[in-house]
């Protein structure tokens, strides 16, 4: 499949990965490149096999509900790793809605 | 042109668990802002995600109340967007293979009969956190995050475009509510955020099948703003058809003061979630033991509650509506019925739906904080029924009940409002409204029956009301026919 400026431009966005054009440039080979191989495995006749979205043949793993606040730190310690905060909050760019 | 609205409904509803989906923070309603958050939720790298198991539980116990499919293999998937509100900047959510699918509700049609509503799927996701752009008044330069509903388990409950009309949307909100609420795995408590719905809406032309394009409509914070909202739409989308000739599929807000719905307006690019099977938990498989528990564990749901009453208690189709449809009436009324007695059903359905519900609505009271208990209003109908007091002493005394919380018989034994039934003392009094109108009694003789009622009144009046009414008339039928 061929990947033009504008593929690349858009999956960068949805990641929100700012490229420089001459970064633009550079991804366009690679990513080609990869889904050239899916389309290799594109022609494997996979009609009768399901699809896998896990490896490890488990399943239901789960726990019992059970509230146990700050098990795992505390707001303070949380907030801590923001990188911003105000008073209880996360601080974040104005969203407008 | 005239043209058929398609309506579909997608509720998100909060599942009741003590601790969140994937962590095991509290989901205590009203915390003060990020009290209820960990690592997990907050999205902190090399965190993983574990299971709660009692959000399946009840996910399937809604999913089986409403008749659907169970997926025998079911995996989360990454919904992927960001926003501030989405601190691992993907949604947890379940994409191909939800937990269920195919089911049904019913709703009252627009024409006064039951339709059957098709149920598109239910799948488990997670909530996002909450945005503050202002505090109070003040507008924020900025904006903050608080992550306490981040992780917090939902249903997300999908309808087929099923419905016509905005009374159609509210009527499967309601008994979608109900259902729930029978379940009991949601408070479903619209101001509390654990119950919101949005609506999709789109117009076609009278008798065609095709679908119109449609519009997402979101911000509605009561089923009555859903109503309103959709009403508006139809008007709104009618007139873009006769004048422009096509609707625009766009995500619109509605906006309760103004009344109409708003184009979000935000630049938003063709939906792009990148859905993959999300690698950090494994799927769920639920095996029939699993199933036929929680199956074997449901409550008796509102439409079978409502055949019953109707079959048992020779209530009416409408009686019966209004009793089941709140789970903790219905309660309510059978509890007292099963203290009075079957042969009072019908009454004490009257005394519920128009005394009690009449004064718990002006007083904006839910029936689970009712100043007059089950037994108390049991104690009222049989006192009623006994003849110990008139029907109308027993509004007083109801009244009375209301405000004070006494027991019926204590309220008519201090106010001395015991039924006078003892005959020498009516005939008593029946002779004395005789002498003293004779006008009356004139009339009655010349035929004008009605003239019994002033001479009913008088002797009433004699016993300040106590008098039983039954007894009177027999009395005087006698004097004046003998
Ligand atoms: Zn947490």
């Amino acid at each position: 499949m061929k990947i033009t400026k504008k593929d690349v431009e858009h999956v960068a966005r949805l990641a929100r990965l700012a490229l420089s054009e001459d970064e633009k440039a550079r991804y366009t080979a690679p990513l080609e490149s990869i889904l050239e191989y899916i389309d290799k495995l594109n022609k494997v006749d996979t009609a009768h096999v399901p699809p896998t979205s896990h490896v490890l043949p488990m399943s239901n793993v789960w726990r019992e509900d059970q509230a146990e606040p700050n098990r795992l730190g505390s707001q303070t310690d949380i907030l801590k790793n923001a990188p911003e905060a105000e008073g209880p909050f996360f601080k974040v760019k104005k969203v407008i809605e | 042109m005239t043209f058929e609205p398609v309506i579909g409904l997608e509720v998100h509803v909060q599942l009741k668990t003590a601790s969140k989906l994937f962590c095991r923070c509290p989901t205590a309603f009203g915390a003060d802002p990020n009290s209820q958050i960990c690592p997990i939720c907050a999205g902190h790298p090399g965190v993983l995600p574990f299971l709660n198991k009692r959000a399946v539980e009840l996910l399937v116990q809604a999913a089986l109340g409403l008749g659907c499919t169970i997926t025998p293999r079911s995996v989360f998937s990454r919904k992927q967007y960001f926003y501030p509100d989405l601190p691992k900047a993907y949604q947890i959510s379940q994409y191909d293979l939800p937990l269920a699918t195919g089911g049904t509700l019913e709703i009252a049609a627009s024409d006064g009969t039951s339709k059957t509503i098709r149920i598109h799927r239910i799948h488990l996701e997670e909530d996002a956190g909450k945005l503050l752009h202002a505090i109070g008044n003040r507008e924020l330069d900025h904006s903050l995050v608080d992550l306490n509903r981040a992780g917090i388990p939902l249903a997300e409950c999908v309808s087929e475009p099923d419905m016509h009309t905005p009374e159609e949307a509210y009527s499967y909100l309601t008994n979608l509510k109900a259902i729930f609420q029978y379940l009991g795995i949601s408070d479903c408590d619209m101001e509390k955020g654990s119950l919101r719905c949005d609506a999709n809406i789109s117009l076609r032309p009278a008798g065609h099948t095709q679908l119109g394009t449609k519009a997402e409509v979101k911000n509605l914070n009561s089923f009555k703003a859903v109503k309103e909202a959709l009403h508006h739409e139809i008007k709104r989308q009618t007139e873009v058809l006769n004048t422009q000739g096509r609707v625009v599929q766009e995500t619109r807000l509605w906006d309760e003061t103004c009344g109409v719905t708003q184009s979000m307006r935000s630049k938003e690019e063709a939906h792009d979630y990148r859905y993959f099977p999300e690698p950090d938990l494994v799927p769920i498989e639920l095996k029939t033991d699993f199933l036929s528990k929680i199956k074997a564990s449901l409550p008796e749901l509102p439409t079978a509650k409502k055949a019953r009453f109707i079959q048992a208690y020779k209530l009416s189709d409408y009686d019966a509506t209004v009793l089941v449809g709140d789970r903790l009436l219905a309660e309510y009324f059978e509890q007292a019925v099963s203290k009075a007695g079957a042969e009072v059903a019908k009454p004490m359905c009257n005394w519920i739906t128009t005394e009690l519900l009449g004064r718990l609505n002006a007083a904006g009271r839910p029936i689970a904080d009712s100043p007059v208990s089950a037994e108390h209003l049991a104690q009222l109908v049989a006192l009623v029924q006994k003849g110990t007091i008139s029907g109308k002493t027993a509004k007083d005394v109801f009244g009375e009940m209301f405000e004070t919380r006494q027991a019926p018989a204590a309220i008519v034994k201090s106010k001395g409002l015991v039924q006078v039934g003892d005959e020498p003392t009516i005939t008593r009094w029946c002779d004395e409204a005789i002498a003293e109108m004779p006008h009356a009694v004139q009339e009655y003789k010349g035929g004008k029956e009605r003239a019994i009622g002033s001479l009913v009144g008088l002797v009433m009046k004699k016993s300040q009301g106590k008098a039983n009414p039954q007894m009177v008339n027999r009395i005087l039928l006698k004097k004046l026919v003998p």
